[in-house]
């Protein structure tokens, strides 16, 4: 039964308490085998498939360290600005959950391979907060549980459970924050906005496919609040955090933020405490609702892995890795804009639209950077918008590709189409027509290019419309607009409307 | 001939085979007629795989006529403890938590044993999860010495060892974490070694302690031990702690036989009080034979082995209890539903289960390794022991800057009655006194017959110790000794076991 | 540091055992016994020792990423108590993770 808590208005909340986060985030690596066994890592296998004796925890397997595995948790840290341990080790985290077929998680405890860290995340003002990262360690992922008998499918009133083993053991990498201080009322916009920068830049190392939606990016969220001061903020105690899970979107990481803010505020506001405890949000209400008592209290037993010997990379390692590290989103970002010549704010909408990558293949397939900036952050974000989901997703669920982007830019400079048309092409191609060539030819589109056709119809309209023609001849300029319209309607639309008015003007004109 | 063809030692059984004179069906239907008449008796094995053995050997005896060349070897039968993986071979452990559970895979050691063509005649014995020094803790009950049938044969490898003793193997495989092979060969008149900790592959041994566990050779021979190790030793990519080197000259230290020029620290802590006058009169004599032999003989300190057990008994069930988590009736084995809960949940079922499955040395060792690692006990336990753990390294590679190798009386008494100590875990703990360090610190370890206590008539057993990776001294030495020893008897000790009534 | 029935309860249930009264009682009389003798490690030297985890010196044993063959779903699953749908079946989960 979910019982609807009181929350505080977020400005009452945010006027009286000053909120800190923690950021959990946990990345499924992209490798071809799980972290410790040579077993398949491939997504949708069908159950059991992708088991063997050590990820199945069958008495007497051992684990055996994946080195992609280790090169990859190294250049997160070192993307992540971290100290990479010269010697680090894994430990045994101890506790009883039938979607762990050892009863205990290999992971890092004390000794984590990166520390130390931060990552600056560019806010839609283009403001920037600097997030500090605690650590980053490697571990390994769960089985995955079918929740079987109660109505939802969720585990609360479940008659029994069926466990698939074939997620257990992919490696993964928890990136834990430090805490998030001085993030005020944008605290949740904040939090979005560092799960988005921390995935493009997992994206851009390409250690993992970062979905939210396919579980290869999960962010657990912590929040809690102290009681606002005017100055020293610093020094008063951090308030009673609890965790949020369930987090599957960054829109979830905006909202459960903001919820828990005002969840905390409200029963810190009628004299109450918070209790430390793990939540589960709830997208479709909107809420966090009562999961265990917080992970702090459980006694997880750590000590070191006896099976598994130390991670000690030199430094010369460590060296090479960085070499492989790709430009930082950030710095990327600024070498595009001047590339491109856009305006900060033009910029700043391409990347809020999240459609950096997409212009970049499309202007590398020929298009100008500012056909390639009005296409998709204009026409085609605007789309997306309408239907909730970003550029990207748009773009692959509809075939629309950087190719045809291109090509339509090309279509417009070389004076085949003017706007108008083009538009109707990318209907076009958006409806699964064809390319844009395919679209406007189909459509028989075409600017008329031959001066005499439009000489004609120019002479025509002047001819039938005398009254307008006078205005013009005696420096009426704007009047010519009308002679333009029937030009145009003569040339069903396929005139380029500024040669239109020039042949107008150079007519009456002299 | 079937009897003589088992009382053989497994070399010579080679060489038989080899020469054709003898077949592996023949050797190995030969264990297992043995093993008909006397293994209800001993209580040797838990599982029997005559169809397995017979058929391994009929391939064997095959491919000699064919003229193919096969292992040294090859043909010569096996059992192996039921703490090792055996495809297809029912593995239980010695727990009730198990029964029934066919392993899907072999451990990497088996699985060199099969690719020397060498019968496995089935499982045997032991003290349940390996814990124990008695094999009274085996949910199957005891086995029984064949030197004296109510008194225990050791453990937790009193499976192997009572199987060798008894003639119904020429060897065995055992596992050995605090002296579970040296322990049980002391007190049966065989032989058992531990290999330098990371020289016998873990993949496949049912983990009692990760960082102390090692598998090694149970045999009437030294020479035995060092063919078989050379079998099983060496580099397995599927186990992280395994060492990435050759396998040490074992056989050629066993078939040198010398300790000319070699000096030989007596451990001063290992030795003394609480040792059978019995056991130590036999250790001095061997030392002394030694010393005829060209051995020099020093006495070495090494103080921190007095805390050696302390530490062993605290790490030990800390690991294991993380170890013996994934007994929980979910993917395998045992699944007891508690009585009377109409609706059981998970952890219910585990909890019922894990009673029932595990015996009560099992949930002590649990219990206790719980609390040693559990927060705030960790740094004074189980962080303390891992300290006082180098220590005792540390005493190691003092004692071994002076000597070759160390000796000890390996176990402090000889065998004592089944039931005797069953009662009192500490007592029982206390045989593992002198072979534990050995573990704590991964230096192999090597027990051979020192001959029988006066008191009793019963085997007594001394110890060798070598620096890690240097496995071939302790076979250099047994061998040396154990050939004057022989020469002293007039054969081998066993010889002197009773005949063992053959059953029904 | 005397283990109280209290503590020894605790630690059957972090250990998931569910012992009986009379185990409990035992359990505790010997428990007692065998932490009071292990209690000696305390008074050992180890001012400034680094603790050993290993016996070897060993480090950075890794495998390259290449796929291995798995167990079948049948042998992965030959030992369930309870099988449904290729996958194995365990008693209803209390609490979510």
């Amino acid at each position: 039964m979910t019982v609807t808590a009181m929350v505080l208005p977020y400005e009452a909340a945010l006027a009286a308490y000053d909120p800190v986060l923690g950021l959990e985030v946990h990345v499924e690596l992209n490798t071809a085998t799980k972290m410790f066994c040579g077993c398949a890592t491939t997504f949708g296998a069908e159950p059991n498939t992708q088991v063997c004796p050590v990820c199945l925890g069958l008495p007497g397997a051992l684990p055996v360290v994946n080195e992609v595995g280790v090169e990859s948790a190294i250049r997160i840290g070192l993307a992540l600005n971290c100290t990479i341990a010269p010697w680090s080790r894994f430990a045994r985290k101890n506790y009883f959950y039938p979607d762990m077929p050892k009863n205990f998680q290999t992971s890092q405890y004390d000794e984590p391979i990166a520390s130390d860290g931060w990552l600056d995340v560019e806010l839609s003002d283009g403001s920037i907060y600097r997030v500090l990262i605690e650590r980053a360690h490697m571990e390994e992922d769960t089985g995955k549980s079918l929740h079987v008998g109660g109505a939802t499918g969720r585990i609360h009133g479940a008659d029994h459970s069926l466990v698939d083993y074939n997620r257990a053991g992919i490696p993964l990498i928890e990136i834990v924050t430090k805490p998030m201080t001085g993030v005020g009322e944008r605290a949740p916009e904040i939090a979005r906005a560092y799960v988005m920068a921390l995935r493009d830049l997992l994206r851009a190392l390409d250690v993992s496919d970062v979905r939210m939606e396919q579980g290869s990016l999960r962010c657990d969220a912590n929040v809690s609040l102290r009681p606002k001061l005017d100055d020293d903020q610093e020094t008063v105690p951090l308030g009673t955090r609890t965790e949020t899970k369930n987090v599957n979107s960054f829109r979830s990481v905006e909202r459960a933020v903001r919820y828990e803010i005002m969840r905390q505020a409200a029963v810190l506001h009628d004299g109450g405490r918070v209790i430390q405890e793990t939540r589960h949000w709830h997208e479709d209400t909107g809420v966090t609702t009562s999961g265990r008592e917080k992970s702090d209290a459980m006694d997880y037993r750590y000590f070191p892995e006896p099976d598994l010997v130390p991670v000690a990379p030199s430094s010369e390692f460590v060296a090479a890795l960085r070499q492989t590290l790709p430009e930082p989103p950030g710095e990327r970002r600024k070498r595009l804009q001047t590339a491109w010549g856009y305006t900060d704010l033009e910029m700043r909408d391409v990347v809020n639209a999240g459609a950096v990558e997409l212009i970049e293949a499309t202007v590398a397939a020929g298009a100008t950077a500012a056909g390639a900036r009005k296409w998709w952050s204009g026409e085609v974000a605007r789309r997306a918008n309408a239907e909730g989901v970003d550029v990207g997703e748009y773009a692959s669920a509809s075939g629309l590709t950087p190719a045809h982007v291109a090509e339509l830019d090309q279509l417009v400079t070389s004076g085949r189409l003017n706007d108008p048309m083009a538009r109707q092409v990318l209907e076009g191609v958006l409806a699964g027509q064809g390319s844009p060539t395919a679209v406007a030819d189909a459509l028989g589109l075409q600017l008329v290019q031959d001066d005499s056709a439009l000489e004609a119809a120019v002479d025509a309209a002047i001819a039938a419309n005398p009254d307008v023609t006078e205005k013009v001849r005696g420096g009426k300029v704007q009047a010519a607009g009308a002679l333009i319209g029937q030009v145009m309607k003569q040339m069903k639309g396929q005139a380029d409307a500024a040669k239109v008015r020039e042949l107008i003007l150079a007519k009456l004109t002299s | 001939m079937t009897t003589d063809l088992t009382r053989l030692a497994a070399a010579e059984m080679a060489r038989l085979l080899a020469a054709r004179e003898v077949s592996s069906v023949e050797l190995t239907r030969a264990h297992l007629d043995r093993t008909a008449d006397v293994d209800d008796e001993v209580h040797a094995y838990l599982c029997l795989d005559v169809e397995g053995a017979l058929r391994t050997a009929a391939e064997v005896d095959q491919r000699r006529i064919a003229g193919e060349s096969v292992h040294l070897l090859a043909g010569v039968p096996i059992a192996v403890k039921d703490v090792l993986a055996t495809r297809g071979l029912p593995t239980t452990c010695g727990s009730r938590i198990l029964e029934g559970w066919i392993p899907p895979y072999d451990a990497t050691l088996v699985g060199r044993l099969r690719t020397a063509a060498m019968p496995i005649l089935g499982k045997t014995n032991m003290d349940e999860f390996a814990m124990g020094s008695s094999t009274e803790h085996s949910a199957w009950g005891p086995s029984h010495n064949p030197w004296d049938l109510t008194r225990i044969p050791g453990g937790s490898g009193g499976g192997s060892s009572s199987a060798v003793a008894s003639f119904q193997a020429p060897f065995a495989i055992g596992t050995d974490t605090g002296g579970s092979i040296r322990q049980p060969a002391a007190v049966t008149g065989t032989v058992g070694v531990k290999p330098t900790y990371g020289g016998v592959s873990r993949y496949g041994l049912v983990a009692l302690a990760s960082s102390l566990d090692q598998a090694g050779p149970c045999t009437r021979s030294v020479l035995d031990a060092a063919l078989l190790h050379a079998v099983i030793g060496g580099h397995d990519p599927m186990d992280s702690t395994s060492i990435d080197a050759p396998v040490p000259p074992v056989v050629d230290a066993a078939q040198r036989a010398s300790v000319e020029g070699m000096t030989v620290g007596v451990v001063r802590q290992l030795g003394g009080e609480g040792y059978q006058a019995g056991v130590r009169e036999r250790f001095d004599e061997s030392v002394q034979l030694l010393v005829d032999l060209g051995a020099k003989v020093v006495e070495v300190d090494c103080p921190s082995f007095d805390y050696a057990l302390a530490t062993y008994y605290l790490i030990l069930p800390s690991e294991a209890s993380s170890n013996l988590a994934k007994f929980d009736g979910m993917r395998y084995g045992l699944r007891v539903l508690p009585s009377g809960v109409a609706d059981p949940d998970a952890e219910q079922v585990m909890a019922a289960t894990r009673d029932a499955g595990f015996g009560p040395e099992v949930k002590r060792r649990i219990i206790l390794g719980t609390y040693a690692l559990s927060s705030g006990y960790y740094d004074a336990y189980y962080g303390q022991a891992q300290k006082v753990r180098r220590l005792i390294a540390e005493d190691f590679a003092r004692a071994f800057q002076v000597a070759d190798v160390l000796v000890s009386p390996t176990a402090p008494t000889t065998a004592f009655p089944i039931g005797e100590k069953l009662d009192d875990p500490l007592a029982m703990y206390l045989n593992d006194v002198a072979t534990i360090p050995a573990n704590l610190a991964g230096v192999p370890g090597m027990s051979i017959p020192s001959g029988l206590a006066s008191e009793d008539g019963l085997p007594t057993g001394i110890q060798f110790l070598a620096p890690a990776t240097e496995d071939d001294r302790l076979y250099a030495a047994g061998a040396a000794l154990e050939a004057a020893l022989l020469d002293r008897w007039g054969g081998p000790l066993l010889d002197r076991a009773p005949e063992l009534p053959k059953g029904a | 540091m005397s283990l109280t029935r209290d503590d020894v309860a605790h630690l059957a249930s972090l250990a998931r055992i569910d012992l009986s009264e009379a185990e409990l009682d035992r359990m505790l009389g010997e428990l007692t016994v065998i932490l009071d003798s292990v209690a000696v490690v305390q008074q050992a030297p180890t001012d400034g020792v680094e603790p050993m985890s290993h016996p070897l010196p060993l480090t950075n044993v890794t495998r390259p990423d290449v796929v291995r063959p798995s167990l079948t779903a049948e042998q992965a699953l030959a030992g369930a108590p309870v099988e449904e749908q290729q996958r194995f079946s365990v008693p209803r989960i209390l609490a979510e993770d």
